[in-house]
């Protein structure tokens, strides 16, 4: 009897240190959610006090927060398109092509991701202050698109060295020109791969914290303001953005789900 | 795998030759706009740093290089508790994040089925929600007097973990456990999808043939399961313990003056104090120590393949 039981309870252990797990990485979402719908006493909203829909009503309804969320979806979105341009020619060439210096270059990707952030930040901000340059947007946006570069890079190669040469050899042998070839059968096959380093650039530019903080001079980005209110105080207003941004972030990849589900059903049948 | 433009007859020498200079230099121009943007603002930095930390003077008179090394020992005799603070924490925050990662990753694996999608979306979409506001969310939930606190209170953990000096009587906040779950909670989707990805590639027959030849389940996984998982473990050890050990925010948040670790003292340095050179020899020295620990790791692993 015992031994039965003890054997499920084994069987059952890694699922369940599984969803503790979970639980863990999904428990402060919910707090933040939950709190949205928080009236605070003071001016931290961390103890609960009484339901209220006020911040959802008004969620511009606190000073410079809402002009700090629209720079950084501003310099997210720059920060994509550049650093998405310029990884997906990296990692075609890399994948593409065989020439000298491509063991350096590959390090000179892999580097930015291998250093902590605190040290990229800095030596940027040397950079900058010996140049004289003024620390506010552009600046920020140089960061960004250098520390996104890296992640493009990777995630391009990984799809473009798993597409299968022989469709866009084939598209050759039906006449189709390189520039025909690449529009029509190269590009839409490395789109996947090209999404998801465009997404990840995104996710990271708009959540940096650390490289922003070093070179923005007194440019807030929505994460400064986060970090600067857990000083001043933290309006209920974060706490709707926050929940506003998981909202969305679930609704894009579940519709992205979707999409391939059904691109992969269409093809089969 | 890998695939070159030419076919394979024309990789002998002359072939290669006889191709249009044009189109030789294809590769360079996708190449150049990125790699110069890597070489002036990630490597030129790094080069401007490491004259800063050999810089003396003042903000007032200027800079300039003196090769003034003893900024370094300076640093190091100066700060060396928050860099073994650092190093301390993350190094117990990347070894929680492989215990409880490792279960949710092989769950993802082989368990979920129909069930996976949505489980590694779950994963995901935390991601997406400001981290900093994440984590000004466990001041809620670790607060005093909270449910948390309540429970390892009923338990006597916090008899325990007080006598271990991870924190102060009845409380979690401010005390190096609230940090290290910070730090944990932040890096541990870097620990999941990397050990997800070795995992799922691990042929199931495998576990069968296990089977077949008499292994337990705590064999099969001991020989076989991990062995193969290995890269996973490896990428994801590097990918929470290198920010984590870089890492300030945090120790700042959930922290108190007696959890700073060194990220906290080069920002303050650099954004504050405006002591340059100090700041600048700090975060080489971070970066030494996270290279050197890196290439070790890399070495005893044996897994020299990463990205």
């Amino acid at each position: 009897m015992l031994s039965h039981s003890l054997r499920r309870l084994r069987r059952h252990l890694v699922t369940a240190a599984g969803l503790f797990t979970l639980a863990y990485l999904i428990l402060p979402n919910i707090v933040v959610m939950w709190f949205s719908f928080n009236k605070p006493k003071g001016r931290f909203n961390i103890t609960w006090q009484k339901f209220s829909l006020d911040a959802w009503k008004d969620p511009c309804g606190v000073a410079d927060m809402c002009g700090s969320l629209s720079l950084s979806l501003q310099i997210a979105v720059w920060a994509t398109i550049g650093s998405t341009v310029l990884g997906t020619m990296i990692a075609f060439a890399l994948v593409r092509y065989r020439f000298r210096a491509r063991g350096a270059i590959n390090s000179l990707i892999f580097l930015p991701m291998a250093m902590p952030e605190v040290v990229m930040a800095a030596s940027l901000l040397t950079l900058f202050l010996n140049m004289g340059a003024q620390l506010g947007f552009w600046t920020i946006l140089i960061a960004h698109i250098m520390f996104c570069l890296s992640f493009v890079v990777t995630a391009v190669k990984a799809r473009v060295m798993s597409m299968d040469p022989r469709l866009e050899e084939a598209a050759r042998d039906l006449y189709a020109g390189p520039v025909q070839t690449f529009l029509r059968v190269t590009l839409p096959i490395a789109a996947p791969g090209i999404a998801a380093g465009a997404l990840l650039a995104f996710a990271l530019s708009f959540d940096d914290f650390i490289i922003t903080n070093f070179n923005a001079g007194s440019t807030v980005t929505f994460p400064m303001y986060v970090w600067g209110s857990a000083q001043r105080g933290t309006p209920v207003q974060i706490n709707v953005i926050g929940t506003t941004m998981f909202v969305i972030a679930v609704l894009v990849v579940l519709g992205g789900q979707l999409v391939s589900s059904r691109r992969k059903n269409s093809t089969s049948h | 795998m890998t695939l070159t433009d030419a076919p394979p007859a024309s990789r002998t020498e002359p072939a290669v030759r006889k191709r249009p200079v044009r189109k030789r230099l294809v590769p360079y121009w996708l190449l150049i706009p990125g790699i110069i943007w890597l070489l002036v603002f990630f490597a030129l930095p790094m080069v401007y740093q490491a004259s800063t930390s050999v810089q003396t003077g003042s903000l007032e008179d200027g800079f300039r290089v003196t090769w003034h090394f003893r900024t370094y020992l300076d640093a190091l005799t100066g700060y060396y508790p928050q860099f073994i603070r650092s190093l301390l924490y993350a190094g117990t925050a990347t070894g929680l994040c492989l215990l409880l990662g490792y279960p949710l990753s092989y769950l993802i694996a082989f368990k979920a089925g129909r069930w996976r999608n949505l489980v590694l979306i779950l994963v995901i979409a935390p991601f997406f929600t400001s981290f900093l506001i994440r984590t000004l969310a466990w001041k809620t939930i670790l607060a005093d007097g909270g449910p948390v606190v309540g429970v390892l209170n009923t338990l006597h953990i916090l008899d325990v973990t007080s006598w271990l000096g991870w924190t102060e009587g009845s409380r979690v906040l401010a005390t190096p456990m609230a940090v290290v779950c910070g730090l944990t909670y932040n890096f541990l989707p870097f620990m999941i999808l990397p050990l997800y990805t070795s995992l799922e590639r691990i042929d199931g027959r495998l576990h069968e043939a296990a089977g077949d030849l008499y292994a337990t389940p705590a064999t099969t996984f001991r020989k076989v399961t991990f062995p193969l998982s290995m890269p996973g473990v490896v990428s994801g050890t590097l990918l929470t313990f290198i920010p984590a050990a870089g890492d300030y925010v945090n120790a700042e948040l959930l922290g108190s003056t007696d959890t700073k670790m060194v990220g906290s003292v080069i920002q303050s340095q650099f954004l504050r104090v405006l002591d340059y050179p100090t700041a600048a020899a700090l975060s080489f020295i971070l970066m030494a120590v996270v290279l050197i620990m890196v290439t070790v790791y890399i070495r005893r692993a044996g897994t020299e393949d990463l990205v």
